[in-house]
């Protein structure tokens, strides 16, 4: 997964991504500032669902599918 | 040291030009209970899905709409419509508040006459009605509605065989300024086929007309259109009292009252676009009393049966699976489908979900468990991200579905009734395989194979 387009981004404290490419921006919470900052770190999916599952009352398949669906939705939004 | 709560991860492309100047009604879309029993408890009880019906919302709605009809016109009789809901606790409900029973097919009024409904308490309406239907309908004393000039002709052999003349009552189609009309249901009044249907009952030896009866639509939005009907039942009624020197003792003005579900291609919320059904009543009512002299008040018979009762269920479901579609729209797949909810094609549900949850609404697309594509139970939902195994409380729910539902690659489910003191009953167990292959017969030449 190409993560460099993650890295232009303007990332706000509270969740406001601004793209200066694109001039697109998005909104999104708390987990996935850090999902993104984690990607960005070139972080392996089992890394980052163990990382999130040590932080947060989880079920790990829950999770799994979750992050799954975010980064599609990434992908969807031609960010990663 | 303990977690930090979790909410779903999300990423939303902010889009401008999107408000709408009307908005919406604020709806409360989280529910744990219905009618005082917790969804859990109701799951636990009869499984999922499974349709819940209130009975305190039913009997209230109905005290509420007959006190309504009768302080203002006092010779009024409701009838239940069985085909709207024909499960026997559903119908006895309506029968402890007072309601008879109208039925369309022979069916029907063997399920009212097994629950204990006299013949004479039974309307028997409809488009088809079988020689045998009709001569016990006849000897039982119910009220016949004749629907054509081939049911006149039947129901005067079924008469004649009898040897006793019998009360008839003939339905009525007519222009009352609403498109579609419906025009495919009784003897039409403009092109003077129901004067004709009066002529040649007046004519039988066999055959008394006493009734009059129509039924111009289905979730009708206008109240003039039965202002405009009754008025032309009342001009009806008094030519044939007239030139035929009948009685007519009742006047049956239907049913098709809108419930408050979403119409599919409405864009007003049904808060909005649906009126009460007290400007039904009124229109209804004022016209009666405009109109007719107190000597000469025919009983009125009401049918109303979606308006009385949709409000008061509900489909209780569960998320399965979650899916993203190659589009990007996230959809839901739930255990139930279409094939019990046939009213899915034309409503938009309310949807409610069993708990609080945090995070941002998105778009989606709910299917059902069939493997077929047409299985879609909600085409644009706006929901929370929702967990594997979250309810779902989809409603208005208690009109037509449990009627016209079917039995399709999944067994139907449970309904359920929560009483009015909050306990939880089953009025109909699920399906079992005995229940589908119960009626089968296997050849015998066909029973042996090997694979």
């Amino acid at each position: 997964m190409n993560v460099e387009k993650l890295t232009r981004l303007a990332i706000s404290d509270n969740g406001f991504i601004f793209d200066p490419i694109t001039g697109h921006s998005f909104t999104t919470n708390e987990i996935g500032i850090k999902i993104i900052n984690l990607l960005k770190e070139n972080k392996e999916n089992e890394d980052i669902l163990d990382e999130l599952a040590e932080i947060y009352s989880v079920n790990e398949n829950e999770l799994d599918v979750d992050l799954m669906d975010f980064i599609h939705n990434l992908k969807n939004f031609s960010l990663v | 040291m303990s977690k930090k709560e979790y909410i779903k991860p999300f990423i939303k492309k902010q889009t401008a030009g999107n408000m709408n100047k009307f908005g919406s009604f604020y709806q409360k879309n989280y529910r744990d209970e219905i009618a005082g029993a917790k969804i859990d408890a109701i799951v636990e009880k009869c499984g999922s899905p499974v349709f819940v019906i209130d009975e305190k919302a039913i009997r209230e709605k109905y005290r509420e709409v007959y006190r309504d009809f009768s302080s203002r016109y006092p010779k009024v009789q409701f009838s239940w419509s069985y085909k709207t809901n024909y499960l026997d606790a559903i119908c006895a409900v309506y029968h402890q508040e007072g309601s008879i029973a109208e039925v369309v097919s022979e069916f029907e009024y063997q399920k009212a006459r097994r629950l204990g409904v006299p013949g004479n308490k039974i309307i028997f309406n409809g488009p088809f009605k079988p020689e045998e239907a009709l001569k016990v309908a006849f000897e039982e004393g119910a009220i016949v509605n004749l629907d054509n000039f081939d049911e006149i002709f039947k129901a005067e052999r079924v008469a004649k065989e009898m040897g006793q003349i019998v009360d008839v009552g003939i339905r009525l189609n007519m222009d009352t300024g609403v498109y579609p009309q419906w025009s495919r249901f009784g003897f039409n009044y403009e092109n003077r086929n129901a004067y004709d249907a009066a002529k040649r009952i007046h004519k039988s030896e066999w055959l008394n007309l006493t009734g009059l009866h129509s039924h111009i639509g289905t979730f009708m939005l206008e109240p003039k259109a039965y202002a405009a009907q009754v008025k032309v039942m009342i001009d009806f009624m008094r030519i044939v009292e007239r030139e035929f020197d009948m009685t007519i003792e009742s006047l049956d003005f239907g049913g098709g009252f809108p419930s408050r579900n979403k119409l599919k291609g409405t864009y007003l919320p049904p808060e909005v676009s649906v009126p009460p059904l007290s400007d039904f009543i009124a229109a209804i009512s004022n016209t009666l009393l405009s109109e007719l002299s107190p000597d000469e008040y025919p009983t009125v018979y009401m049918e109303t049966g979606r308006g009385l009762i949709d409000e008061a269920g509900y489909l209780v479901t569960t998320v399965d699976a979650i899916k993203r579609l190659p589009s990007g729209l996230k959809s839901y797949i739930i255990d139930a489908g279409v094939n019990y909810l046939y009213t899915s094609t034309w409503y938009n549900y309310k949807v409610e979900v069993d708990r609080p949850i945090e995070g941002s609404y998105e778009n989606c697309i709910v299917y059902g468990p069939l493997c077929m594509n047409i299985d879609v139970v909600l085409e644009n939902a706006s929901l929370p991200p929702l967990s594997r195994g979250t309810r779902l409380i989809l409603s208005p729910m208690a009109a037509y579905n449990v009627t016209q539902w079917m039995q399709f690659i999944r067994y139907r489910p449970a309904v359920a009734m929560i009483m009015d003191n909050g306990d939880i009953e089953i009025i109909r167990r699920a399906e079992n395989l005995e229940d589908v292959v119960g009626p089968e017969r296997l050849p015998e030449k066909l029973k042996k194979f090997e694979l």
